[in-house]
């Protein structure tokens, strides 16, 4: 608890994502060894692709009786949205060689989050380090655990951790939603992704979001006396 | 029986040459009051995109189960301010509660 208490705000939360992001990894495991992939493809999943959603793609089309060949086009296109979130990521941290390589593997969804939800530059490093390394950390034990348990845990969202990850994102968002405006874009970017669901394959509605985000704020301000 | 090695290994390969490609983009492109009001909103674009995902997407579907009171459970404990880590265990607490209680 004291070691809790010596972590920032932003160590806190990318700790506490790290924890609930990472059980999720069972899930990954159970269902991967169940898709007919060895222990140590599992791994090397979880490792060196890590990218949950890219990830769940892969061994959804192997399940599916897809080819490798598909199963590799759908995860690499479910990842693109790390392209933008390394964008950000570099703009915040400025990370320098070696530093750069590490702080790319571990461009995910939760450690961008993290990091974007933070308001000065020393908490955003701590925020995206925080959550990027606690999940890869997390994520592989317990995909590991995952596939060697298998069918033993059982499902994870028996136990709320889809839940958990939607707490989470709401939290981030939360304290951004000061003001008229960043509470439109939020409620556009929600609709847009709802809009863009049912049509696109998984990953990209985020990137629709992005993109309507990105149009409102090149959109010349209607305001201009303001400043 | 076990999926291809090489696929397997080209597609982890792709994931980091995509996330790196966003580190080797010049960083004073994103310099700029201009740039940082876009990716303020970028941000918040995302964010309020991986809720609605993470809360109602079901493959390419919309549902609605234990995960959107799970939603509902995380801003009302929000509005009662709440730190971040209750807030995640109000979440998990309530979809598992709900699913027990045969709802979604």
């Amino acid at each position: 608890m004291r070691a809790w208490r010596a972590l920032t705000p932003a160590g806190r939360t990318g700790l506490s994502i790290a924890v609930a992001t990472g059980l999720y990894g069972i899930s990954f495991g159970a269902l991967s060894v169940a898709a007919g992939l060895g222990f140590w493809q599992t791994m090397a999943l979880s490792a060196l692709m890590f990218t949950g959603g890219s990830q769940f793609a892969y061994i959804g089309v192997v399940t599916g009786g897809g080819s490798g060949a598909s199963a590799f086009a759908a995860a690499s296109l479910l990842g693109v949205r790390n392209a933008v979130y390394g964008m950000q990521i570099n703009r915040m941290l400025r990370p320098r060689r070696w530093t750069r390589l590490l702080a790319a593997q571990v461009t995910i969804d939760e450690s961008t989050a993290t990091a974007a939800a933070q308001d000065t530059p020393d908490e955003q490093r701590r925020g995206f380090w925080a959550a990027g390394l606690g999940v890869f950390v997390f994520w592989n034990l317990f995909t590991a655990l995952g596939a060697l348990l298998g069918d033993v845990v059982g499902d994870p969202r028996q136990w709320g951790l889809d839940g958990a990850a939607v707490a989470a994102f709401v939290a981030l968002l939360w304290p951004r939603l000061r003001g008229r405006e960043p509470v439109a874009v939020a409620v556009a970017c929600a609709m847009a992704t709802a809009l863009a669901l049912p049509w696109l394959p998984p990953g990209m509605p985020i990137l629709v979001a992005a993109a309507v985000a990105a149009a409102w704020g090149l959109w010349p301000p209607r305001r201009r006396t303001a400043t | 029986m076990s999926t291809d090695w090489g696929w397997l290994l080209l597609a982890c390969a792709m994931a980091f040459a995509t996330k790196l490609v966003g580190y080797l983009l010049p960083a004073r492109w994103m310099a700029g009051p201009r740039m940082a009001r876009v990716t303020g909103l970028v941000t918040i674009g995302l964010l309020a995109s991986l809720v609605v995902v993470n809360a109602f997407a079901d493959g390419a579907r919309l549902a609605l189960d234990a995960r959107a009171g799970a939603l509902l459970a995380a801003i009302a404990a929000l509005l009662l301010r709440v730190p971040f880590l209750g807030v995640v265990v109000i979440g998990a607490a309530s979809a598992a509660l709900l699913r027990l209680a045969g709802l979604g």
